[in-house]
């Protein structure tokens, strides 16, 4: 308890939420540890005191080497886990509906879509509705709910920014959704919470979330330099590689998106598909 | 298309210093062995006696020494993974990611397949037919087949290490990584050989032991009179029997992918990598407990003869582990909440998860209460028992967490579900093994471990266990996602460094043990088990010598009550003399060695080796081989050994005389005690 209460203290990540959603999934860990412990703790206290109380040398113990059987405490002994995860399976149930992944958050301003594609080894986010994108740096506006979609051009991975909160699957064919928020401005780590091979440890990305009017005024920089997204572009994109700075388009060619999910465009060709280009592509 | 497929000199790692010298290092290692025992004349008694053994007692012990060897194995990737990840801060440490993806992958499978599955099997093998009260298994020849295609699969996996790669992806390889476009090389096909040559074995022992279980017992041994580590060990070999074709099936199919272009798993032309994740998890979360319920079952037998006491509510353990073998069925997908499935379907399976946690809660609590009223004995295997019961309601803890949909999307796939899969695995099943090593030790080889050594070990482990995996539940808790090969977050460097500590305080504990073995080896004379009742133990296996004669029990016992062995000591201890007077002795029939299994099991290696590097004419001559070995043994004629009935006699009557000889001293001691009290 005491570790945990350190941890929230000065933890960077899940025990300090900077979201909706992950507070609300703290607050779950959290009571659910509570719960369990209350039974756990004790559980623990008595199979040493037990253990200890009827060791063979001590005088004192009272023996009952015929207490085998007691439909009492059977009842006990099956109640009491019985009426834990009872009390828990209440929990899951209604937490897993009201922080499903996909449900919208109740909206205070129209959410943001964003289309995140996990590539081999990198992020690649696209802004439909604005015709921008960037490479391994989310820029967000705070206290805007986020309209998270993902797929992967490649291997699975799974994109998970802890402070904000659910991690989900990004799977080649297929579109998931997720609903995140950040409640005020900040950098937030990100990264990928599943092996999609030899650049695995480098798939990582600040999220960052800033007020609205910097937002604006970032979309409009990054709409007026760097090069534009095409298809050209993303086949580049899909060579396995690492980039060593974030980067950003200027422009992205409408559809992109579903094409990647629908498969019109071919995912990456994994190691086959030439030499690891190193050099960030967008910035050649 | 060449001689030998795809191998070729760039298949041995000559630039890589690292796993050249250590595969070399083993190699020098296992030649020197060899020599030593071709030298010393000891390849005929090997061959004879434990090579070709069919007996259910030497096949265990085989099993529990090719699972210590292959937990140095892993235990040595562990080490390098965490001192990679203590060096990896911000510098690119001293494994390249293709390496260290290696040995992650290699030590979750070894440990899995190839440490805990054999070391319970082992134990299984050792105990069951002796519990029941029978002479041995009911397919003494698949018995030993199905070892060898175990040692095979090890050998196989250890063969990648200097002959090519191994697999990258972790110790379950996930589509669409693991096909061939993002997977070329061979380490999937080391991998997935492998595990079909040593899911065989597995799936056969399954069979033999469930049949064992139903079929053979001795008179009287009703299903409710069975001791309790045979009913898990039936509970885990029918998980055995419907989970692991499940396995087999999933690896069948990502090779017909990988060999022939199939689509089962790829993400193009209509493959669905989703359905591998769900299949491979179907055979996955049984595989759990088919660890975890034998390993239920030796603390059962523990906690009860080192209480005095029976077992407490019995039949509410039989029911619990039932229960626990049904429910274990119905929860695969709680391996990925995060895949996106809707909230109906994760928190039914969340649920389904945590209806587990009852029976084990009930476990717990009866072992509680065996204790309760006992004179509990703190001998080493109550020792690893007792730790166990604390170590494992954190890890159940931690596992009821993770069930909660809501609390997984942000533990999944961090180091917090690592830890608690250690907390599980180390805490319950390894714990396990090492108590019913400690416990049943003596009647495989008739005399006791050193208490000393095996507390030191028994502390060094506890300890060393949550000094490195404490920090994981922290380092989950601070965002760290498994198998990074470098990192830069300042925050997780302590807590790794701490962890790589508790490795170190682990190590300490397997040296203890290593020297437990050395030292109890050579002061065997003086902790001889004349009685082959060591522990006062109360089932069957302790009512034969230590070790076991070949035939177990000379006139196959009559069994009356729940705990047999007990009953018939306490009515001796009474009338002061052993309650059977000598039976009149008969020959007994064993069934006669065969070298069917090593036989097997080599060409099945050599099959496996042709297969992973594409030398089809290999593979036909390896699978001609197998179905010629099949053949001579199924038409053999000669199947059967008489051991006459003077030398069950002159066995017997030695176990007697140390048994009435035990009895009088102990009456003696009691008489003197009273006088003194007088």
């Amino acid at each position: 308890m005491l570790l945990l209460g350190q941890l929230a203290g000065c933890g960077r990540a899940q025990l300090q939420p900077a979201g909706p959603i992950s507070a609300a999934e703290r607050k779950i860990l959290l009571d659910s540890i509570v719960i369990m412990l209350a039974i756990v703790i004790p559980t623990i206290i008595a199979t040493l005191g037990v253990a200890w109380w009827f060791r063979s040398s001590n005088p004192r113990a009272r023996r009952q080497p015929d207490f085998v059987y007691s439909g009492r405490v059977e009842l006990i002994v099956w109640s009491i886990p019985a009426l834990v995860i009872i009390f828990l399976g209440g929990i899951a149930w209604i937490g897993s509906h009201d922080l499903d992944p996909a449900q919208p958050l109740p909206a205070k301003a129209a959410p943001l879509d964003i289309q995140v594609v996990s590539l081999d080894w990198k992020w690649l986010f696209i802004y439909p509705k604005l015709g921008i994108a960037s490479v391994n740096r989310l820029v967000v506006p705070a206290g805007v709910p986020l309209h998270l979609v993902l797929t992967s051009a490649s291997v699975w991975n799974v994109f998970w920014v802890p402070q904000l909160g659910s991690m989900l699957y990004c799977m080649s064919g297929m579109a998931g959704t997720l609903y995140l928020e950040a409640d005020h401005p900040g950098v937030y780590r990100g990264e990928s919470a599943m092996i999609s091979g030899d650049g695995f440890a480098d798939m990582h990305f600040d999220t960052e979330a800033v007020r609205r009017s910097q937002f604006d005024a970032w979309v409009a920089s990054t709409r007026s330099a760097g090069p534009a997204l095409d298809d050209a572009a993303y086949r580049e994109l899909l060579h396995q590689s690492v980039p060593p700075h974030p980067y950003t388009y200027r422009a992205v060619r409408p559809g992109l998106f579903a094409d990647i999910v629908m498969l019109k465009l071919p995912p990456g060709d994994g190691p086959r598909g030439g030499v690891a280009n190193v050099q960030p592509v967008g910035l050649r | 298309m060449t001689l030998l497929g795809r191998l070729t000199w760039q298949a041995i790692p000559f630039h890589e210093p690292l796993p050249l010298f250590s595969g070399l290092g083993v190699l020098i290692t296992v030649v020197a062995i060899l020599a030593w025992v071709v030298a010393k004349g000891y390849v005929p008694y090997l061959w004879r006696e434990w090579i070709t053994s069919v007996d259910h007692k030497r096949i265990g012990v085989m099993y529990c020494i090719l699972a210590s060897v292959m937990l140095l194995r892993g235990f040595i990737d562990a080490i390098m993974m965490r001192t990679q990840q203590v060096m990896a801060y911000d510098a690119p440490g001293f494994l390249p990611p293709s390496h260290f993806d290696q040995v992650f992958s290699a030590h979750g499978t070894i440990m899995i397949f190839f440490v805990a599955m054999p070391f319970v099997i082992g134990l299984m093998n050792l105990v069951v037919p002796l519990q029941l009260g029978v002479r041995d298994v009911a397919f003494p020849t698949l018995n030993s087949v199905s070892f060898w295609l175990t040692a095979a699969g090890a050998l196989l996996v250890n063969l990648s290490l200097v002959i090519g790669e191994f697999d990258r992806m972790g110790w379950l390889p996930y589509p669409p990584l693991s096909e061939l476009r993002y997977s070329p090389g061979v380490g999937v096909d080391y991998y997935c050989w492998s595990l079909q040559i040593s899911g065989v074995g597995t799936l056969m022992t399954g069979i033999n032991f469930v049949t064992t279980i139903l079929k053979l017992r001795a008179p009287g041994m009703h299903y409710t009179r069975m001791p309790m580590f045979c009913w898990t060990a039936l509970a885990s070999n029918l998980l055995i029997v419907a989970a692991f074709p499940v396995l087999t099936a999933t690896l069948a199919m990502l090779l017909l992918d990988r060999y022939v272009g199939f689509h089962f798993f790829t993400d193009t032309a209509g493959g669905n990598s989703m359905m591998f994740m769900n299949l491979i998890w179907a055979w996955g979360h049984p595989e759990v407990y088919i660890l975890a319920l034998p390993a239920f079952g030796i603390y059962s037998e523990v906690v009860s003869t080192f209480s005095c006491k029976p077992l407490f509510g019995y039949r509410s353990m039989i029911y619990a582990t039932m229960a626990i073998c049904i429910i274990s069925f119905m929860v695969w997908l709680h391996h990925f909440f995060t895949m996106g499935a809707g909230a109906d379907v994760n928190s039914i399976f969340g649920i389904a998860s945590m209806i587990i946690a009852v029976p084990t809660g009930v476990k717990i609590f009866n072992w509680l209460f065996t204790m309760y009223g006992g004179y509990v004995r703190f001998r080493t295997p109550m020792l690893w028992s007792i730790g166990f019961i604390v170590t494992f309601a954190i890890g159940g803890l931690t596992g009821v967490l993770l069930a909660v949909p809501p609390a997984d999307f942000q533990l999944h796939n961090s180091l917090f579900l690592v830890a608690h899969f250690h907390n599980v695995i180390i805490g319950a099943v390894i714990f396990g093994a090492f108590a019913g090593y400690t416990y049943w030790f003596p009647k495989a080889f008739g005399f006791v471990l050193d208490e000393r050594l095996g507390k030191w070990a028994f502390w060094l482990w506890l300890i060393g266990f949550w000094v490195a995996w404490g920090p994981g539940y922290v380092l989950g808790l601070e965002g760290m996602t498994r198998r990074l090969q470098h990192y830069d977050v300042a925050e997780w460097h302590p807590w790794l460094v701490v962890a790589e500590g508790g490795v170190v305080i682990i190590l300490l504990g397997i040296i203890a043990q290593i020297a437990q073995i050395v030292v109890s080896v050579r002061t065997r004379e003086q902790r001889r088990d004349v009685t082959g009742d060591p522990w006062d133990g109360r089932n069957l296996e302790w009512a034969t010598a230590s070790p076991p004669p070949a035939f177990n029990f000379a006139v196959l016992p009559d069994v009356t009550d729940q705990e047999p062995y007990w009953d018939m000591k306490a009515r001796a201890r009474e009338i002061g003399q052993l309650t059977r007077p000598e039976p009149r002795y008969e020959p007994i029939h064993m069934p006669r060695n065969s070298p069917t299994g090593f036989v097997t099991a080599f060409l099945a290696v050599v099959t496996g080796f042709a297969l992973i590097w594409h030398i089809w004419w290999l593979v036909l001559l390896g699978l001609a081989g197998a179905y010629a070995t099949f053949v001579v043994f199924a038409w053999r004629d000669h199947d059967e050994e008489l051991i006459p009935a003077e030398e069950v006699a002159r066995i017997d009557r030695a176990n007697r005389a140390a048994r009435s000889a035990a009895l009088q001293h102990r009456q003696l001691r009691r008489e003197t005690q009273r006088e003194s009290a007088e």
